[in-house]
């Protein structure tokens, strides 16, 4: 009997060293890349990375283009996905519920969410690039949109489902139609979700590459029409970091560390909202 | 006015004791006996009702006039389908593509289950409280105005009596008035079910329709609630749905005693609770059952 | 009290209703339609290659721009080995983070801890690129491949995998970092599928002395058994349509080693390197080719992942 027992707590402790272990080798990998990111990126930090063009190789300069640009086709994806994602999000929950065409886009919803990046932005050169014949910001626009779209609705789905049945039906009783019923009422009770999630899709697509590779492409000068290629941040990192200019180099880190403290500060204001939202439901 | 508080009062205490309030509601009774009510004093009339959960049958031929200015009470065992019936006089059910009710319900000589008819125009007329309290995520204010919104154009100080109006007779005014601007979620239990109420009247509906409307509350609140449906009466046609046998005695005027989707009694709520023609429903309110 | 609404603001009412709901409908629609296209042009785009190799062009391992032939053995190969690296690495380790965060850790740290596991997932997939070919492959060359070369690649059997020259990138590298990279995303699911596990079960398992690993090994993971592997299809899928991270420590070498310190290829990172600058009808194609390739991959993960999912859904709806 006691020696049963004591192999069996081994085991036990074994394994949860072992879970202690898993724990710190996670948190291990998240500190050494930020550290290494503060390390290199902080001395690229200037005024003249946000006031200067990307420079030619071997000169120095600044990724101002390539701050516009990327601003410029998030901003503008998320304007084209979040009411797409927010309104098919909408039938999803509230008026399609149990039909075909709900249960079908569902699914295509899934796949859309974990198609990779970079196939979206394959499907955007065939179907857009190549038929115009030139690389262009709206390209690059439209690719991210596909990526804020899945998300979105997913997440307005999810919120809105949130939503006791009884707070509509209160609703309805007081003769409320059921546009009224949702614009005044559930989206209302569930807009710090909603507001999460296109936060989150933002977040995801300000760090996106891959899919801006064959549509945005890049731009070494000033551009703010959107029928030309476009500089970007990530493209402009991807170019640099593969270098051998050491100026270009450290640009790009400049960059990556602007890139991720922006990407991660939007997920922790997410993560935010989303807490206020589960506490005060 | 005086007499009907003392009667609820001595309601709400269990005696049937105090001389003239006896004598009033002998007198009562003649007047209005049910079975021989007639049509014209019904402000619905619910003729062969029977209803579907997909496949489940859950209401079975129910008949039954509710007259106004009266309250009324739908009792029995849970899934008898008391909620169910409350909830086919608004077409609530409607909100479910997979219920159905067939029958006839008129309503100031409109069948309401009729598809032509209106459904927003329905509920408008139909004002619902329910189980769980449900303050929409916007101000007390709001709140109230929100139904009146939906069919009348207000102005500002307009807006500002019908609030009040509506929740002075919720009897809420003193509690909230200068916190308008609260979220109505803010409140306590009981105060956000009568904001329920206050936002239902706020739309001047003929009907009320409560459903168990105290299940979820501490038994001051449930008083309050109560002489707040009492009052109510003079103005409004009230169906309440509960389980708790106490509280039709103490507030309705006829009682309907509903039993696996059929209705076994209905008559006025002293003669159900003293002499039932039904053993059923003898043994209900008896506790024998249920 | 009667109130008076015409029948024209009724009518307006019901439009208005009917007008919302269709432009619901609509962008529902829209979501199916891009689906659609998305696929069709990919097969339309890949046509040329397809009716060139066929059948073949899944196991070829030729890939010769200036002769136009076009075989996709090599990137395939590349993006399922790192995907499975990834896979036995993430696993066990974001079980070990999942089994900590449920049942370990002290309350206090549970959020905080939780949260950085999840910012593991937000770091843009470019900088752990960048991190991986700057700082992690050299550190990986200097210290970790003769380590490796010298215990492992002595064993019989696996001793071919550790073998050749350090040089950091390669394919074993690629895993490590799409390890570190799926980690947070399966860990996440492992957790909160711990936290669905109804404390009674556990509490009963605990009555009869059991220790915490007992009681995780015998009634926590049978419990949640499809919901972690669904979460494991989930990690896989992000492994392997991963690209810029792959794209910058892989090495980019068309050919098919035995050994993963070698350099190869996967099919995103052959798509980021080459797609801009192919040139003829044939060589885009079979670029395009490979992304309907690895968008199929990622479907039928998807689809298993969804199946399983659906079976725990079903259970939890049983016992409650």
């Amino acid at each position: 009997m006691i020696p049963i027992y004591t192999r069996r707590r081994m085991i036990n402790a074994l394994h949860l060293t072992f879970s202690i272990l898993a724990m710190i080798f996670g948190l291990f990998w998240l500190f050494w890349i930020l550290l290494v990111l503060i390390g290199k990126g902080l001395d690229g930090i200037s005024v003249a990375l946000f006031t200067e063009m990307t420079p030619a190789p071997g000169n120095t300069g600044g990724l101002l283009n390539a701050i516009i640009g990327s601003l410029m086709m998030v901003i503008l994806a998320t304007l084209i996905g979040t009411p797409v994602g927010i309104l098919a999000g909408t039938y999803l929950a509230e008026f399609g519920q149990h039909g075909w065409l709900a249960s079908v886009t569902r699914f295509i919803n899934d796949i859309l969410l974990s198609a990779p990046s970079i196939v979206i932005g394959l499907f955007v050169y065939t179907v857009y690039v190549a038929r115009v014949g030139h690389f262009s910001g709206w390209a690059g626009a439209l690719a991210l949109s596909m990526i804020v779209i899945p998300v979105v609705v997913r997440t307005t789905e999810d919120m809105l489902r949130l939503i006791p049945d009884s707070l509509r039906e209160a609703a309805a009783a007081l003769g409320a139609p059921p546009w009224k019923v949702v614009t005044l009422v559930t989206w209302r009770a569930s807009e710090v979700g909603i507001l999460t999630g296109v936060l989150l899709a933002i977040a995801r697509i300000s760090g996106e590459t891959a899919p801006l590779l064959f549509t945005a492409l890049n731009n070494q000068f000033w551009t703010m029409d959107m029928n030309q290629p476009m500089a970007n941040l990530p493209v402009v990192i991807f170019q640099f970091a593969m270098s051998p200019y050491e100026s270009w180099q450290e640009l790009a880190w400049a960059g990556a560390l602007l890139i991720t403290l922006s990407v991660l500060g939007l997920n922790i204001i997410a993560r935010f909202f989303l807490r206020k939202n589960k506490l005060s439901t | 006015m005086r007499n009907q508080q003392i009667l609820f009062y001595s309601k709400l205490l269990g005696s049937h004791e105090h001389p003239q309030v006896t004598e009033e509601v002998s007198e009562f009774k003649a007047t209005m006996n049910i079975n021989q009510a007639k049509r014209t004093d019904a402000k619905v009339i619910i003729n062969d009702l029977n209803f579907y959960y997909g496949r489940h049958h859950a209401l079975k031929s129910v008949s039954m006039n509710i007259l106004e200015k009266k309250i009324t009470a739908f009792i029995g065992p849970s899934g008898c389908g008391k909620s169910t019936l409350l909830r086919t006089l608004n077409r609530m059910y409607q909100l479910y593509p997979s219920q159905v009710a067939r029958g006839e319900i008129m309503v100031d000589g409109a069948n309401i289950l009729d598809k032509k008819h209106d459904i927003n125009m329905l509920r408008a007329k139909m004002g619902m409280v329910f189980q769980k309290p449900t303050p929409f995520p916007m101000s007390i204010f709001d709140n109230v105005i929100f139904g009146v919104k939906l069919y009348e154009s207000l102005n500002r100080s307009e807006s500002m009596e019908r609030v009040e109006w509506a929740l002075r007779k919720a009897a809420l005014w003193e509690e909230v008035k200068d916190k308008l601007n609260q979220s109505g979620m803010s409140l306590s239990g009981g105060q956000q079910q009568r904001l329920c109420i206050a936002r239902t009247i706020a739309v001047k509906p003929e009907v009320v329709l409560l459903d168990e409307p105290t299940s979820a509350l501490d038994p001051i609140s449930t008083a309050h609630i109560e002489e707040l449906i009492f009052q109510l009466k003079q103005d409004y046609t009230i169906v309440i749905v509960t389980h708790n046998m106490q509280q039709a005695a103490r507030v309705s005027d006829f009682t309907a005693y509903m039993y696996l989707g059929k209705l076994v009694e209905f008559g006025e709520t002293d003669t159900i609770f003293t002499t039932p023609s039904e053993k059923a429903t003898e043994d209900y309110i008896t506790g024998k059952f249920g | 009290m009667p109130k008076i609404i015409s029948t024209a603001k009724l009518k307006r009412q019901q439009l208005l209703d009917q007008l919302f709901q269709k432009t619901t409908w609509f962008f529902t629609v829209i979501v199916l339609v891009l689906l659609a296209v998305l696929v069709g042009s990919l097969v339309v785009g890949s046509l040329p290659t397809i009716k060139a190799f066929g059948f073949g062009f899944l196991i070829s391992s030729e890939w010769n721009p200036v002769t136009e032939q076009f075989g996709a053995l090599v990137p395939i190969v590349g993006t399922l080995v790192t995907a499975i690296i990834a896979l036995s690495i993430g696993i066990p380790v974001s079980f070990g983070i999942a089994l900590f965060l449920t049942e370990l850790s002290p309350p206090w740290l549970r959020r905080p801890l939780g949260t950085a596991i999840e910012l593991l997932a937000g770091i843009p997939s470019i900088i752990y690129g960048m991190w991986g070919l700057f700082v992690f492959a050299p550190f990986f060359a200097n210290t970790a491949q003769p380590w490796l070369q010298n215990t492992l690649g002595d064993l019989p059997g696996i001793g071919f995998l550790f073998e050749g020259a350090f040089m950091g990138i390669g394919m074993l590298a690629a895993g490590i970092i799409l390890a570190i990279m799926v980690i947070p995303f399966i860990a996440a699911v492992m957790r909160d599928v711990f936290e669905i596990v109804p404390s009674m079960l556990k509490e009963s398992a605990y009555a009869f002395g059991a220790t915490t690993w007992e009681v995780i090994w015998n009634v926590v993971l049978p419990y949640t058994k499809s919901g972690v592997i669904g979460g494991i299809m989930l990690g896989l899928g992000r492994a392997l349509g991963e690209t810029m991270a792959i794209t910058f420590v892989i090495g980019n070498a068309h050919q098919l080693h035995a050994s993963l310190f070698m350099p190869g290829n996967s099919i995103a990172s052959a798509l980021a390197n080459e797609f801009t600058e192919a040139d003829g009808e044939l060589y885009t194609s079979a670029l395009i080719e490979l992304g309907l390739i690895l968008f199929f991959i990622t479907f039928v993960v998807l689809a298993c992942s969804k199946l399983l999912l659906l079976q725990l859904k079903k259970r939890e709806g049983a016992t409650t």
